[in-house]
């Protein structure tokens, strides 16, 4: 048992594939279909999943609030009122307070920040950005992790020892500590083509410092299916081992993709925030959930809401990310299901 | 056995070292980063910036730099070009605040997890099981330093119940020491009891299948008895070895953020602050302090487990 946990909420267990490879198949339903009827069951799960899309949607329609319902835009600041009317009777108090919520859904709806900002367009912006780094992070972590752990745990030998040896050193740091050093680096002086005003050099740090916690698994799972007839059956008739891995190895590691795509998602979105507060992710002005949180605790106590609206939503989405990974990885691991008829 | 021992911590050398390189070649390949340049100020001439080279070696191969740096780390003169201050003292002065938080919060997070994990599991799929996986499920969603903001503006400004963050020392006043340090174990625990007590509910689950716990109740214990004797007593190995490494982590810097947000001043926020001022000295000596307790702690693990199950070390 290898697991991990940090302050960013990793979970992770290379005791996974072995769960998944003792899946049991019934006869004449494919696995995947088992899987999407054990999960419609469970209405915990569906119903998080269903907040999950309800929040994508709601930042991906960003532009759309901004322009014609709050008629403000995400940088947009106004600290005397006198950009708009619509501040009553300024955003920012003469104490450099912002206002609060005005539950008014055209007109500054969750108040203002310490510049005047309209904190719901900037929560949707911003959930925007955070969503779309956490998604290329999640993209970049797989990848890498089913190369190398593919290529590790099929090829052995000295290209085995070599991939682990980078894993072990890349597992001994914690996650929060790899990212700063390499978000520092990046916003500082930029590695080659990244700076610190892409939103990408965060997705790509984020993405690098998850990919062995996925890798090792993938490895585990690779080096006991090597032993299975079907491979020993393929080589017979002739196959190469690059031909093998792409149509013998990964399609049997599909489940344990699938269910670590929502924990790394879970987490890369954490991470992002917590890079950001410590200066080390998403550099201003880029809005994120992120900066929001750190821009709104450097101002506690004054203006409590500016926390509030982006760690609720921070934590929403992780939290239904989360929920609906579990159930589906409950579905696609029948194992999990006997174990709670007990 | 010996010969896993051995080959166990050799490669636990080899890991500790390789990361000394690559954080140092890091620190040492930022373009406008030359310690030099930093040093003599920004008015400085070229001669002026020579002799500070000259003077520490910045002028001299990479692995010599690199040799001469360990050196002072492992003699304790390790010296910050940048904040001055001898980094291996500054390090003894912030540990006992990160290990104040670590030991109180491990404690807090232990005692709590075994509870719920057991509730969880001898309840399973009824009520109770489902209240306690969403209240842990929602303990791994919130980040460290937002649970911090709210409790540090609840608790602290509007209730005015603890302080706002700062560290006091158990030495200066016990009870100041305590009250500084609730807001923080909690926060830090919150992570940990929803990620061990989802560990520790699944591993009772599968051990309650074990032909032994068949076997003690047929002999006729009570429940309370096979629950406690046999299966607690063996789910609990998991749970210990994860423990092992997580106190790693917290003691060696890695609750960077509570310690950021509680402004505790301990080794996490001396390593935070020293990335952002780009101090390599104070980074290496950090990482390498972290890196060292982390591995140490999964060398230990490991061994821990070769010891009780044999089929580790036959295998590996």
């Amino acid at each position: 048992m290898a697991t991990t946990t940090s302050e960013t909420g990793t979970q992770f267990s290379t005791d996974l594939p072995a769960a998944l490879a003792q899946e049991e198949v019934a006869a004449g339903t494919g696995p995947w279909r088992l899987a999407w009827r054990r999960l419609r069951r469970n209405k915990t799960a569906l119903f998080f999943g269903g907040l999950f899309i309800v929040i994508v949607v709601l930042c991906l329609l960003a532009p759309v609030y901004a322009r014609d319902i709050a008629h403000i835009g995400p940088a947009t600041e106004n600290i005397t009122g006198s950009n708009l009317n619509k501040c009553p009777p300024t955003c920012v108090g003469p104490t450099d307070i912002p206002v609060g919520p005005s539950w008014n859904i055209s007109s500054y709806f969750l108040g203002a920040d310490s510049l005047g900002r309209d904190v719901a367009v900037r929560l949707l912006y911003g959930g925007r950005n955070s969503l779309e780094i956490g998604a290329v992070a999640t993209i970049i972590t797989m990848i890498l992790a089913m190369i190398l752990g593919v290529a590790a745990g099929f090829l052995g030998g000295v290209a085995d020892n070599l991939i682990n040896l980078i894993l072990d050193v890349t597992w001994a740091f914690p996650v929060v500590l790899l990212g700063i050093v390499l978000g520092t680096l990046i916003a500082t002086s930029g590695i080659g083509p990244l700076h610190s005003t892409t939103l990408m050099s965060t997705a790509l740090i984020i993405g690098v410092v998850y990919f062995p916690y996925v890798a090792k698994p993938i490895r585990a799972q690779v080096l006991s299916l090597r032993q299975r007839e079907f491979v020993d059956a393929a080589r017979q008739q002739g196959l190469g081992n690059v031909r093998i891995m792409f149509s013998e190895i990964l399609p049997n590691l599909a489940s344990t993709i699938v269910v670590f795509i929502p924990l790394i998602l879970a987490n890369a979105i954490l991470l992002e925030a917590a890079l950001t507060y410590l200066g080390a992710g998403v550099q201003p002005p880029n809005a994120s959930w992120g900066t929001m949180l750190s821009d709104g605790i450097s101002t506690i106590p004054a203006a409590f809401h500016d926390v509030l609206a982006p760690g609720i939503m921070l934590v929403l989405t992780v939290l239904s990310i989360n929920i609906f990974g579990d159930g589906l990885r409950d579905a696609l691991d029948p194992r999990s299901k006997v174990r709670i008829a007990h | 056995m010996s010969r896993f021992i051995i080959r166990r911590l050799a490669m636990m050398l080899l890991v500790l070292f390789l990361i000394s390189v690559i954080t140092f070649l890091l620190f040492a390949a930022i373009p406008n980063g030359n310690p030099a340049l930093r040093l003599a100020g920004r008015n400085s001439t070229a001669t002026e910036v020579h002799q500070i080279e000259v003077l520490y070696g910045f002028n001299k191969p990479i692995y010599v730099q690199y040799g001469r740096m360990m050196k002072n780390i492992f003699t304790g003169q390790a010296t910050s070009y940048v904040q001055g201050f001898n980094v291996v003292d500054q390090i003894k002065h912030d540990l006992p605040a990160t290990l104040s938080l670590a030991i109180g919060a491990g404690i807090i997070w232990m005692v709590a997890s075994i509870i719920v994990g057991t509730l969880a599991a001898i309840r399973a799929g009824r009520h109770t099981d489902r209240v306690l996986t969403v209240l842990s499920m929602i303990g791994v969603s919130f980040p460290p330093f937002f649970l911090g903001a709210i409790f540090i503006y609840f608790l602290g400004y509007k209730a005015n119940l603890f302080p706002v963050g700062g560290y006091v020392s158990f030495a200066t006043s016990p009870s100041q020491w305590l009250h500084h340090m609730i807001l923080p174990w909690i926060t830090l625990s919150v992570l940990f009891i929803g990620f061990y007590s989802r560990v520790l509910r699944s591993t009772i689950l599968d051990t309650m299948n074990e032909d032994f716990v068949r076997t003690a109740t047929a002999k006729g214990l009570s429940h309370q008895q096979v629950l406690r004797r046999h299966i607690l007593r063996n789910s609990l190995i998991p749970i210990i070895a994860l423990f092992g490494l997580d106190m790693g982590q917290v003691i060696g810097g890695g609750a960077i953020l509570t310690e950021t947000v509680y402004n505790l001043h301990g080794v996490g926020q001396l390593f935070a602050q020293a990335i952002g001022l780009l101090d390599n000295v104070t980074v290496l000596v950090c990482s390498m302090l972290i890196a060292f307790t982390v591995v140490l702690l999964s060398a230990f693990t490991d061994i821990f487990y070769a010891v009780l199950d044999p089929r580790i070390r036959l295998g590996a």
